[in-house]
């Protein structure tokens, strides 16, 4: 159970005429988790968008399992209910199931905890159980990121991009975003995250960005 | 895929109402507008009302569009959608249809008062109706692509009436050359087998292009 | 050299620079001579029409810059499905650069199109199907030239407007036939492939140099400015600055037009002159 769920190979990037990074090398293994921390602007929520396949104007090569990004806009819909949110994407993603990125997935995917529950148990895992079904726009901004972290637990995907979970939630759900971390990475996964704050998670190991660029 | 988009975009059109009648009441406004201007020459309104309704068909359609990927675009719907829903020919087209029904389709349920309202010829209303049945997908299916380029820009309204004026060309003379010969008596056959043509030709490969253009968005975001 | 090999650099806009600088001052003066050449001859030397008198000779402008209108767009679709198809960096670049040239171009030939109108048809503008086609040309540009500008980021606005781009492509036959619909008062077209041109010798043969002149520019203005837009948008890479190091060594340390505090350990140097 070696084989890479993400890498980065020789990975550069400029924007605004500015070298965002130069010959980044990066691979994660099921287990890791890796946090990219940096001052604003050094380039972590790219790297985690050319993960994600979100931004492509780099030279080198990404190769990424199959995985869930969770962005910095969180990606809820205001009209839906968190419920529908959570269905209509369970629905929507449902047929990647169909084309599997990569073989990692399937020797992984079968040791994960999470994943194949349902939509309310999913919410009720974010401690969200009580409102399934107002209006997302009701909802406070930590509310809409838990249940952006909810889709998390909908389907078993090895790797997970996530971008700033820790804001705008309090530390209750700081808490939970950690422990979700923790198993998932457990269980065989593996986590990129780009935060400002530390993780507590035991297997979390830093790389900083920005430094010498 | 189609129909689980179809009916996700639904409701949000449902939670909002006001919002997607805008459009409609637009519209309306602008027809009574060129009502009072023409200050009662109602033999010359009539002339200019086939112009005057696609014309205003069109406009209406480019506002409704605006919005058509703007809100997905704030909270970051559409990344999930440019990443995880597949096949994208099938989402994407699952989104027009919604905005077809909601404009264009109930515009074209709503010309006969129009056309009361600006003098149309009797004779040229059925050749209208179906002339706005067949032409309003080609508009909506092709304003899906400048609206999936521009969402998200600044000025994105005018920027997209920009785009999509040309484009939107032939199927204004089409339907407009159509309606003419329907109030003449005339058989408008050959308009309107453009007019469905345009719109299966932009069936075909529209979808492809907006689901291209939405990753451009979404990835200069 | 393999097949492959070859694609790959001429897609390279490094590549491109090195080799391009000899073919600017070609195109440039082929272009400058053809145009003299072409002019001359045709204000001064070509037989005057019987029908329209001296001013027909404005088709002298009028035909090259309503060839050139037409032909950008369409290279315009080729550059876009290079550049989203086949990912070709240099691509984008070439769209870049096209949009102002043909929005130019369509404008020349409407402009010399109405004054022509005005002895001829007695009017300076009348909405047939080719000046028709032509303003919704202009209209397309208008577009592409107003998208680009509203993306800021030089990269994703030249995917966006590629697909832009191919869109007007398959549209423009469609627009063409339906603009067409409306009788139509404009001349044929002058030079078709399939028959011979209807006027004589001495009336088409300037024309044909200073169409030929004009796609001369055409090619001497992409040269150029793909080298500008080269250097523009590569300065951070490090054969750029060490372009500007070695030739030129008196153009100072400035900050670049985008971003002017750039960071203290970036020595960058504008790529305009």
């Amino acid at each position: 159970m070696c084989s890479a769920l993400l890498t980065f190979a020789e990975v550069s990037c400029a924007r605004g005429g500015r070298q965002l990074f130069e010959r980044f090398n990066l691979t994660l293994k099921a287990g890791d988790c890796v946090a990219l921390r940096g001052a604003n602007g050094s380039g972590k929520s790219t790297l985690l968008r050319a993960a994600a396949g979100l931004f492509a104007d780099f030279n080198g090569a990404v190769d990424a399992a199959s995985f869930h990004y969770v962005g910095h806009k969180h990606g809820v819909s205001a009209l839906l209910s968190p419920k529908e949110n959570l269905l209509m994407h369970e629905r929507l993603a449902g047929s990647t199931r169909w084309w599997p990125a990569a073989a990692p997935e399937a020797a992984v995917g079968d040791a994960l905890p999470f994943g194949g529950v349902s939509a309310a148990q999913a919410l009720a895992q974010v401690g969200l159980g009580g409102a399934p079904d107002t209006a997302c726009s009701q909802l406070s901004e930590g509310q809409r990121r838990r249940v952006a972290l909810a889709r998390l637990l909908l389907e078993r995907r090895p790797l997970w991009l996530l971008d700033e979970p820790l804001t705008a939630l309090d530390a209750d759900g700081r808490r939970l975003v950690q422990e979700l971390i923790t198993a998932h990475c457990q269980a065989g996964g593996a986590v990129l995250c780009a935060t400002h704050q530390a993780l507590s998670c035991p297997s979390a190991t830093e790389v900083q960005l920005g430094g010498g660029a | 895929m189609f129909a689980v988009q179809f009916r996700r975009e639904w409701l949000c059109v449902l939670r909002s109402k006001d919002e997607a009648l805008n459009p409609l009441v637009f519209l309306f406004l602008a027809a009574s507008l060129f009502a009072i201007g023409f200050g009662g020459s109602s033999d010359r309104l009539g002339e200019a009302a086939p112009a005057i309704i696609w014309v205003l068909v069109l406009l209406a359609n480019l506002l409704s569009l605006e919005a058509l990927f703007r809100r997905d675009f704030e909270d970051g719907a559409l990344e999930q959608f440019v990443l995880f829903a597949q096949p994208q020919f099938a989402a994407v087209l699952g989104k027009v249809a919604v905005q077809w029904c909601a404009c264009g389709l109930a515009m074209t349920l709503l010309a006969p008062l129009l056309a009361l309202m600006l003098n149309l010829s009797a004779a040229a209303l059925p050749t209208l109706l179906l002339g706005l049945l067949l032409g309003t997908p080609a508009l909506s299916l092709i304003g899906a692509v400048g609206a999936a380029l521009t969402v998200g820009l600044g000025g994105g309204g005018v920027l997209l009436a920009l785009l999509l004026a040309p484009l939107h060309l032939p199927v204004l003379v089409f339907g407009v050359s159509a309606t003419l010969d329907g109030g003449a008596g005339l058989a408008a056959t050959a308009q309107l087998y453009w007019l469905a043509g345009i719109s299966v030709l932009a069936l075909t490969l529209t979808p492809f292009a907006t689901a291209a253009a939405l990753r451009i968005s979404v990835e200069r975001s | 050299m393999n097949f492959k090999a070859w694609w790959h650099r001429l897609g390279s806009p490094k590549w491109f620079y090195r080799v391009s600088g000899p073919w600017q001052s070609l195109f440039l003066s082929l272009a400058l001579a053809l145009l003299a050449i072409g002019t001359v001859w045709g204000l001064a030397f070509a037989p005057p029409d019987y029908q329209q008198g001296n001013s027909f000779r404005i088709i002298y402008v009028h035909v090259p810059a309503a060839m050139l209108a037409q032909s950008v767009y369409l290279l315009l679709g080729v550059a876009g499905a290079l550049l989203l198809v086949w990912r070709m960096k240099l691509a984008g670049l070439v769209l870049e650069t096209l949009v102002p040239f043909g929005m130019g171009a369509t404008a020349l030939a409407l402009f010399s199109g109405a004054i022509w109108g005005k002895p001829t048809w007695g009017a300076w503008w009348v909405f047939d199907g080719r000046t028709t086609a032509t303003l919704v040309l202009l209209f397309l540009y208008f577009g592409l030239h107003a998208l680009r500008r509203a993306i800021p980021d030089p990269a994703a606005a030249s995917r966006a407007c590629a697909l832009l781009a191919i869109v007007g492509v398959i549209n423009i036959p469609i627009i063409k036939y339906s603009v067409h619909w409306w009788t139509t008062l404009h001349q044929g077209a002058t030079f078709k492939l399939t028959t011979a041109p209807a006027m004589p010798a001495a009336m088409w043969a300037p024309l044909l140099v200073n169409v030929l002149g004009a796609y001369c520019l055409l090619a001497a203005n992409l040269v150029a400015k793909l080298r500008n837009a080269i250097l523009r948008r590569e300065r951070s890479s490090r054969w750029v600055r060490d372009l500007m190091d070695g030739s030129q060594p008196s153009i100072g340390p400035a900050p670049s037009p985008n971003r002017p505090s750039a960071a203290p350990s970036h020595s960058q140097r504008s790529a305009a002159p």
